[in-house]
């Protein structure tokens, strides 16, 4: 069942980042980082983090994906055209790409024995739901940090303000 | 139970969907494109935080995949403002168009 679940949404993640690297409009590229964020959610589910996939759902896939799509539709973006310099991107990019996964799944392979298995029933008799254990860490330990993150959002917004308003003629 | 997945593969899983990211940013011309492949490698990344999360048992690894979300939605808003800026004054989304520190 577990590893039913891990092969489709996997595939299906890679399927979808596949194709938002091969398609040529944005638009399609935004829909399926779509599909890669919502398998990613199923994926953190079954982890145990129920908390996070609903907040992967709500926050990615809700709220920033249909900000990527409004931008799109309003700067009516084409599909791009290639230039001199993105051959030079090809050469440079594919090799480069495949070094990262190289070292990187060499990394984990090596500790894969030291890893483990995903044991679904991880959590202890008697455990609070992952949304309780979250929040209790959130709200006495990091608390401050918790409080610093609504001054940068806010910053954020005054900034996107700011930056997309429309610069008057005098 | 031969049906446990290992948390390797998790870990492989991320980095796949990481340099398809890296490779993305690489060849993509268009700027809202390289911008999703920063979306892409940073849901990369935190994969990996929620797997050493329950490998370890402990909630502080989500709680880092929280505010990662927090700022990516900053990010996201911010980041998206300065493309439309661009977009006023050069006409153009191709980032090879965009050199004006070059000259």
């Amino acid at each position: 069942m577990q590893l039913a679940l891990f092969i489709i949404f996997a595939a299906l993640a890679i399927a979808g980042a596949l194709n938002l690297l091969l398609q040529k409009h944005p638009i399609n590229s935004a829909l399926s980082l779509v599909v890669v964020m919502l398998s990613l959610a199923v994926l953190y589910w079954s982890l145990g983090a129920e908390f996070l996939a609903a907040a992967q759902v709500i926050v990615y896939s809700g709220a920033i994906m249909v900000l990527f799509v409004f931008v799109i539709m309003l700067l009516n973006a084409g599909e791009e055209e290639h230039t001199t310099g993105s051959r030079a991107a090809y050469f440079a990019g594919i090799p480069g790409s495949l070094a990262v996964f190289c070292l990187l799944s060499f990394v984990f392979l090596r500790e894969s024995k030291a890893l483990g298995n995903v044991h679904m029933s991880n959590a202890p008799a008697g455990a609070m739901s992952n949304i309780a254990q979250i929040s209790e860490v959130l709200f006495t330990k990091l608390l401050l940090p918790f409080e610093v993150t609504s001054i940068l959002i806010l910053v954020a917004i005054l900034g996107a303000v700011v930056l997309a308003r429309k610069e008057e003629h005098e | 139970m031969s049906t446990e997945v290992p948390i390797a593969a998790y870990l492989i899983l991320a980095a796949i969907l990481f340099s398809i990211g890296v490779g993305a940013f690489l060849i993509k011309r268009n700027v809202i494109s390289i911008f999703m492949s920063i979306e892409l490698m940073l849901n990369a990344v935190n994969l990996t935080f929620v797997a050493f999360a329950h490998k370890w048992g402990a909630v502080s690894g989500q709680i880092f995949v929280f505010f990662v979300m927090v700022v990516a939605a900053a990010e996201a808003a911010v980041g998206l403002a300065i493309i439309i800026a661009i977009f006023r004054t050069r006409k153009t989304l191709n980032v090879d168009q965009i050199n004006l520190m070059q000259n």
